[in-house]
Parts: C-alpha cells; structure tokens; sequence
C-alpha cells in the first residue's frame, strides 16, 4: 500500500475539513432546493415538498409516535445483528479454517444467502406465530434482520480468515502458538480489519430489511410508520418518516465506521489497509 | 568434520511439489552438513530451491526422499528451537514492537518478559520504539523487530530467508554488520538463505553453492576471513568471483 493512501485513509477517518463539509452541504440544499421545485403547489396527499415534509415531521414528534417507532426499529435491529454476530462470526471462523466445514455449508450458504429475507416473512411468521411469551410479529421481523445480516458476516469472516498470510501463521507456529491460542492471537487479529466491513455492510443491510419487515404484521417501528400514513393517506408522514429512516440510517453507519476506525487504530492499523 | 559438532545433516534430500502440469523436482540430492555456531550460507539463484530447502530444515514443509536431522533426531513439527526469519517481513502488524518481541515469551511470567523484551530490543538499536506499530517504522526497522522477536525466545538457530530482500542497499549493508555483530554476540547457529552473493561473502563461514532447479549442492566454499569483513578486500572479491563462477555468471573482475 502506498503512503499516501494510507495518509488519506488516516485523515478521513478524523473529522472532515471546512472545505468538505461545505462540499456536503451544498450538495445536500441542491437536493432540497430540486426536490422543492420538482414538488412546488403538491398538497400532502401528493408528493410533499420538503417544507410540508418538515411539518409531517414536526408532527410525528409532537404526538410521540416517531420516538417510539425509532425506538423499536433500533430494538430490533439490535436483536438480529447481535444474533447474527453471535453466530455469524464463528461460524465464518470455522468456514474459513476447516476445510471439512467449508466443504459442507458452504453451498448450504450460497444457495441461502440470495433469498431475500423479505421472503422469509410467512415462512417466519409460521414459525413464530406460536409464541407466547413474546410478540410473535416481532419474533419474526428481528428473524428477518438476523438473515439479512447474517450472511454477510458469515462470508466476509470466512474470506478474511482463508486470506490470513501464511507467513504469520507460520511464524505464530514456530513460537509453538497452536489450537485456539492460533485463534485468538493471530487468525483474529489479522482478521478483524476485514471482519469490522463486513459488520458494518451487515448493519447498512439490516436498517434497509428492518424497514420493508416491518411493513407487515408489526404495529410499531418505522416501516409500520411509513405504511400506516400511507394507508390515511398522510403522505407528507410518509416522507417525514423516509427522511427519519435516512438519517438514522447514516447516524448508524457513522458510529460503526468511527468504531472501526478506533479499533484498527488501537490495533496499530488503519483504514483502508489489509483489503 | 566429527560427527559430534554436527547441528543439521541433510542426506539426499529430494522434494517434489505435485503442480498443474505433473509433478515439479525442486530438490534433487541435497547433502549438507552444518555446524553448531556456525553461520552457513546458501546461495543459488532465485527459483532454484532455496527457500524450499530451509522450509524443510524449519519443519514446515516436509522431504519427498531422503532425511533432515538436527542434533541426530528428524526433524519434526517446528520449534521455537528453531526461529525462522521470513523474507517479507513477517511481524504482525496489529502489536507494538514491545508486543512483538513478547510473542513468543507468553508462558513466562510479566518482571521476566518484560526484561527480556527490554534486552532485545536494546540488542537490535530499538530502544524508545517499543511502543510504536510497524507501520510506523522503516523496512529495516521492522526487520529489527523480527530478529529480537526470534532472538527472544533463545533459539538454538535462526534461519534467514533472504531477510534482507526487501530493504534498499544502504540499509542492507547495516544490517549485515548488525547480524555480524548480534551473530558474534551470541553465538547461534544460522542458517542463511540469499541470491546475494555480497551478502554471503559478508556474512558467511562457509558457503554452499546451489545448481538451478532442480538444486544440488555444486561446491562448498570456506570463508576464514576475520570479521568485521571489508568485501572489498581481495581474498573476499576472489571467494566472490569463484562462487559466481560456479553459478555460472561469468565474472571478469
Ligand atoms: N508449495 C509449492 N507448490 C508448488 N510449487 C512450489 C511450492 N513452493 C515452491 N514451489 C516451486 O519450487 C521452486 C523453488 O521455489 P523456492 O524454494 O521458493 O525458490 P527460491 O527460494 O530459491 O527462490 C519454484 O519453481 C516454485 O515455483
Ligand atoms: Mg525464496
């Protein structure tokens, strides 16, 4: 990797200079202002401009629904991508090392993997629809995060443990580091850089899938939020509700890059190295 | 040579690696006998086998034919006995100096570590970086890492994979001097593999001349010269000019 890459790599991951937050900006009020003249004398059952948008938005917060679907969205996001980080990392682990288990779920997981997890909501709802000690429709949206997030962890752990360089294992064995010390103390570690993607893409899929889950079944969260203005025909709901999505959405992938970027540096690694 | 100060003996070693197009002879009959404290060079051109060869000294790859004994046992599973210098730098990046050189020290208790870790990176000039991540330092820095790294856990040996491939001339040249020195200074075994005939001409008390794939020992040469050596004085340029001649690589000077 070139020097001045990784110098870039570095500086990206502090906060943005002046110049680029101007950039952003202006790039942002060019939206709004094209959005404003694309949707200029629409009432709110049509496509609302940004202004009756702000006070659909407005609204939602006043009335308290938009806290709380925020709130249930993020609680099941949390739900399935920690089961799927819970699961999905050893079982990469072992993807990635054991031939023999490569060999038998990797085309197990290849074949699984590209089924939506949208797909999976009858199927999930049939599953846990005989729960009773907890809300089966919630069961089953945190069913269809954890598979959204879940195969992406497996493969990108797999694929970062197969990659590790034969010299560090070598090197790791030559000093009698064996077993599960092999793990921890180098497989892991040299790992982790392409692991910590992995998760973070696994979260950016995680807040689009919790959306469309909870546009069925759920009364809560905010796929039920855009759905239900939709059916009052509150379309300006429904726009303050996308705007909330997006936002969150990037407040998310903000705090995992910024834990990434913390954890490589701790590591003596930095961004954009070890691809 | 008697039998009894004789550290590695490799009898007619063969080794064959099976590939796309059939089966691929790398070594074809390698005899070598090397000495306790000794420090032996291998020299062959790039291809040839080396690498291959001290793979198979170090444990990680295994002879087709033939045998490898150190202190008259086969060779097993790899040492710490035995520490293996890689030719791309093989420090782990995600530990600081002072964590690399602990690496292999994990079964010893913190006061004894940390002594030994502050003894070797003092050996190897690193004193103040032991903090610091490799990739904050030099390519020749981080091969200072690696050797306090294999000198910590008190090897009987060190192989070096042409350790200094990877550095610029200037600092190749201080690294020989570094090696002569910390060699000198603690008297292991090494076993030095390079396409470098400068650098085994330096280093080197006897120097073992490698055929093209696939490799045969050609000749072994001695080199009694005191140390430090001045390559350029002329017993060292005639050793040179000699191994070049058996290489093949005609040499008028
Ligand atoms: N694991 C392997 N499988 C197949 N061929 C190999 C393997 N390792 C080395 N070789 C081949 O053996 C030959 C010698 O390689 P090597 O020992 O690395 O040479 P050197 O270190 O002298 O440059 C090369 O032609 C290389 O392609
Ligand atoms: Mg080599």
């Amino acid at each position: 990797m070139s020097e001045s890459r990784a110098s870039r790599a570095s500086r990206g991951s502090r906060w943005p200079s002046p110049g680029r937050l101007l950039l952003s900006l202006t790039g942002v009020l060019a939206f709004v202002l094209l959005w404003h003249l694309a949707t200029l004398g629409n009432s709110r059952t049509d496509i609302p401009g940004p202004y009756l948008t702000v006070q659909g938005l407005v609204e939602l917060i006043d009335s308290g629904q938009l806290l709380r679907n925020v709130v249930a969205s993020l609680f099941r996001v949390a739900w399935g991508f920690v089961l799927a980080v819970a699961l999905g990392i050893p079982l990469g682990l072992s993807i990635g090392w054991y031939r023999t288990a490569r060999l038998t779920l990797n085309p197990v997981i290849q074949m699984l993997r590209p089924i939506s997890p949208i797909a999976w909501l009858p199927m999930a709802t049939l599953i846990f629809g005989a729960s009773t000690w907890f809300d089966a429709s919630d069961l089953a949206a945190i069913f269809l995060i954890f598979l959204s997030s879940f195969f992406p962890i497996v493969t990108a752990t797999a694929s970062a443990v197969a990659s590790v360089e034969l010299k560090y294992l070598r090197s790791a064995i030559n000093f009698g580091v064996r077993g599960h010390r092999l793990v921890t103390r180098v497989i892991l570690p040299s790992s982790l850089p392409q692991i910590l993607t992995g998760l973070r893409l696994a979260l950016g899929i995680a807040w689009v899938v919790v959306v469309a889950a909870e546009m069925l079944g759920v009364q809560s969260g905010l796929g039920f939020q855009v759905n239900d203005a939709r059916n009052n025909l509150r379309y300006d709901l429904v726009s303050a509700a996308m705007v909330v999505i997006g936002v969150t959405g990037l407040a998310i992938d903000g705090a995992m890059a910024s834990l990434q970027s913390h954890t490589l540096r701790r590591m003596g690694q930095r961004m954009g190295q070890q691809r | 040579m008697t039998a009894d100060d004789v550290k590695i003996r490799l009898r007619n070693a063969h080794k064959r690696f099976r590939g796309d197009q059939g089966d691929v002879a790398v070594l074809d009959g390698v005899d070598l006998e090397i000495r306790e404290g000794e420090f032996f060079a291998i020299v062959g051109p790039s291809g040839c086998g080396k690498s291959t060869l001290l793979n198979c000294l170090a444990g990680f790859e295994h002879l087709t034919s033939g045998e490898v004994t150190i202190d008259g046992a086969p060779v097993g599973d790899p040492s710490p006995r035995r520490v293996f210098v890689f030719q791309e730098y093989a420090i782990f990046p995600w530990l600081s100096v002072a964590d690399n050189v602990a690496f292999g020290l994990a079964g010893l208790r913190r006061p004894e570590r940390d002594r030994i870790v502050a003894r070797y990176v003092e050996m190897v000039g690193l004193q103040g970086f032991e903090s610091a991540f490799p990739h904050e330092l030099s390519g020749g820095m981080r091969q200072r890492v690696e050797f306090a790294r294999a000198l910590a856990v008190d090897p009987d040996m060190l192989f070096l994979d042409e350790p200094f491939g990877a550095l610029d001339a200037l600092t190749r040249m201080e690294m020989r001097r570094e090696i002569t020195r910390i060699w000198q200074e603690t008297g292991k075994t090494c076993i030095l593999v390079t396409h470098d005939v400068d650098e085994a001409v330096e280093l080197a008390d006897r120097v073992a001349v490698l055929s093209t794939r696939p490799a045969i020992v050609q000749r072994i040469l001695d080199n009694p010269r005191p140390r430090p050596r001045d390559i350029a004085d002329p017993e060292c340029r005639a050793l040179r000019t000699t191994i070049l001649e058996v290489l093949g690589v005609g040499s008028s000077r």
